[in-house]
């Protein structure tokens, strides 16, 4: 399944017609993307990763191109699909960096897909900054893999965010202090889960409700009624896509409505407010972006206007924002020489489309949005771990 | 109760995701790995008519079943007949039939996400709650689950009391005999294989109404339903019903009276211990 951009194949051509070919050998970058197009994880990859390259893509582009030590270069995007398959996507980028012979490769998308395919970006010295990674192993990671980079944060965090938004909510007498916690049975709802248990329990609140569910399960409906019979002040679910819409259409109709309600990826979807519409109002989930600042406001134009699709309030400007970064790295040191930019990504501090980004001693973005709220059909960032722009969280008022 | 109300409602819907395979597997005799294709194709094509124009999905299974039907039809004259023809033995069709429509699952899914793209389809229809004996119900998986009993039912009055269904169970016994008796085989062959293809869209329209689907979920599906035909014995379409009824309550007991994580063991518990005791399947005949 490869297919590579015509746009910017024929954009590329048209350049170097103009410029009548006395350029040196290569005026195209060629850029590797690859990332699931079918499997359990290619509605995530529809909505956050895919359409972010095609808008990464036409913006260089259409801007000339990267300059490249005075040269501006066009980027041709070379796309594999890796089927949710970790085999799939160690076979892709090999294939990227030994045939195709990319200059870069675009970190693949979700967390198990990214660590599974680390050791050979690390072989082939090519930079690797994650957008869709999120781990308490970063440390452990980025000790093993020198060049891998993170922008999304960590488990601890994203659960740390959420306890937080909690206890803010019980200080100010909003709700109390039950709360019914449910997570996937699955690498990313097990971790979050087990993040969250402790943490809760400092902040004291007593879990009343614990419980997980396999992957796509396809009657959440047990699950909900043992959350709404244990009779919670807040409901948090560490969710994916499929069950984040089934718990909460669930929910809906078990009545089970606390001042609280939390479902983690996919609430950030814009199909998630188009579907439940004023019901979702008020209800939390992970990620959110500085939805009122201009940067972001900006970017969704851009994004709809090229895509033909919206953004989503969580991963989409981090996974743009980590091209931007590949970019200017690139430009600042000037060259292709994937070890000369692995060392600026390194060395130096980037400005993006969401805001600036220094790395920790893990090579880890810092501050990052943890929890965000639909709230008047927008989703707002409500906690982050130090970004500029957050709204205060709200009760919900039920589901009408 | 309302853990065996629950479970029926579930029970309903896994009847419509394996009925149209028990069809295609138990009748036509191919075993159609792409069938979970189809359900996602029907369940798009609710998708789209709601949010393109509010059509309600139970008007859409009646513009997706002769498609469906169709397509199906077209599928089991051009690419599967050819099979049957050539096949010496029921073992070498199974296999044939099965790396065709390996094949034929990985097109659909290349088809649906050219067409509709990688994003997932979700709309709320019917997403209200009913009561039933003290206790509330999504409206939707009411209405599906009185849907998989019209199905099943007319299916079953269908097989069991016209000519042409009791053809085609003879078809399912004995293909080779059949022929002797004056059955047109290949005709109702196809028949069998494009009404099941028209089921399990239809079965897709309807289960759209609650559960998130995308281009590439259709797997998921094939796998469920051809644990439950199994389960339920091949070619019976009492045998599919009682599986996916019994899966469906054991499955809902189990999540509410013990633990949610571990619907999918006991599930495959039952499966196992189906297999060690009467693998023929339930209502399955013992082959010899």
């Amino acid at each position: 399944m490869k297919r590579r951009n015509l746009f910017g194949l024929a954009a590329a051509l048209t350049v170097a017609t103009a410029l009548s070919g006395p350029l040196a050998a290569q005026e195209t970058l060629k850029i590797g993307a690859v990332g699931p197009k079918t499997g359990p994880l290619a509605g995530g990859g529809a909505v956050t990763f895919w359409p972010n390259v095609q808008l990464w893509a036409n913006d260089v582009n259409e801007a000339g191109g990267i300059d490249v030590g005075g040269t501006k270069m066009m980027v041709e995007i070379i796309e594999y699909d890796d089927q949710t398959n970790p085999g799939e996507t160690i076979k892709a980028v090999q294939r990227l960096a030994t045939q195709d012979e990319a200059d870069f490769i675009l970190a693949p998308y979700g967390t198990g897909l990214n660590i599974a395919s680390a050791p050979i970006f690390e072989r082939y010295g090519y930079p690797m900054v994650t957008h869709t990674a999120i781990s308490d192993q970063i440390a452990d990671l980025s000790g093993k893999f020198p060049n891998m980079y993170f922008l999304l944060g960590g488990a601890t965090g994203l659960a740390g965010g959420v306890v937080d938004v909690l206890t803010q909510m019980r200080d100010a007498g909003e709700i109390g202090n039950s709360v019914a916690m449910v997570n996937v049975a699955d690498a990313f709802g097990i971790e979050l889960a087990e993040a969250a248990r402790p943490q809760f329990e400092a902040a004291g609140f007593e879990i009343v409700y614990d419980s997980s569910y396999p992957l796509g399960t396809q009657d959440l409906s047990p699950v909900i009624n043992g959350a709404r019979d244990s009779n919670p002040d807040a409901f948090v679910a560490w969710s994916y896509p499929p069950d984040t819409f089934g718990l909460t259409e669930q929910a809906q109709i078990a009545g089970l409505a606390p001042k609280a309600f939390y479902t983690a990826v996919a609430t950030a979807f814009p199909s998630y407010g188009a579907r439940f519409g004023a019901a979702a109002e008020g209800v939390l989930g992970a990620g959110g972006v500085f939805a009122d600042g201009d940067a972001f406001k900006d970017y969704a134009a851009r994004h709809e206007a090229v895509t033909g699709a919206k953004p989503d309030f969580w991963a989409s400007a981090p996974a743009y924002a980590s091209f931007q970064i590949l970019q200017q790295a690139i430009e600042g040191a000037g060259t292709t020489d994937k070890a000369a930019v692995a060392e600026f990504i390194a060395k130096n501090d980037f400005d993006t489309i969401i805001g600036p980004i220094t790395w920790d001693e893990n090579n880890s973005n810092a501050k990052y949005w943890t929890v965000g709220q639909w709230q008047g059909g927008v989703f707002k960032g409500v906690a982050s771990t130090g970004r500029d722009g957050a709204v205060a969280a709200m009760p919900k008022t039920g589901w009408e | 109760m309302d853990i065996l109300i629950t479970g029926l409602l579930l029970g309903g819907t896994y009847a419509l995701i394996a009925m149209g395979l028990n069809l295609q597997y138990g009748m036509a005799r191919i075993m159609n790995l792409a069938n979970g294709e189809f359900l996602v194709a029907g369940g798009f094509a609710a998708f789209w008519f709601y949010t393109a124009g509010q059509v309600s999905p139970l008007l859409t299974t009646f513009i997706v079943a002769p498609l469906a039907f169709g397509l199906n039809w077209l599928i089991y004259v051009v690419m599967l007949r050819p099979l049957v023809r050539r096949a010496k033995s029921h073992g070498q069709l199974e296999v044939d039939a099965i790396l065709t429509t390996f094949g034929l699952a990985f097109v659909s899914v290349g088809i649906m996400l050219a067409l509709f793209g990688g994003d997932y389809f979700s709309y709320s229809y019917l997403a209200r709650p009913i009561t039933l004996i003290g206790d509330t119900y999504g409206l939707n998986r009411v209405t599906a689950a009185v849907a998989a009993v019209i199905i099943c039912g007319g299916l079953w009055l269908w097989l069991n009391r016209t000519r042409a269904g009791m053809s085609i169970r003879a078809i399912a016994v004995d293909p080779k005999s059949a022929r002797l008796v004056g059955i047109d085989v290949p005709k109702l062959s196809a028949l069998a294989f494009a009404l099941g293809g028209a089921v399990t869209a239809v079965g897709g329209a309807l289960i759209s109404t609650f559960l998130t689907l995308d281009a590439s979920t259709g797997v998921m599906f094939t796998l469920k339903a051809l644990v439950i035909v199994i389960m339920g014995g091949v070619g019976d379409v009492r045998g599919t019903i009682v599986a996916a009824l019994l899966l469906g309550i054991l499955e809902t007991f189990v999540a509410t009276l013990i633990d949610p994580g571990l619907t999918l063991a006991a599930a495959y518990l039952l499966f196992v211990l189906i297999l060690l005791f009467r693998p023929q399947g339930l209502f399955g005949r013992r082959t010899t």
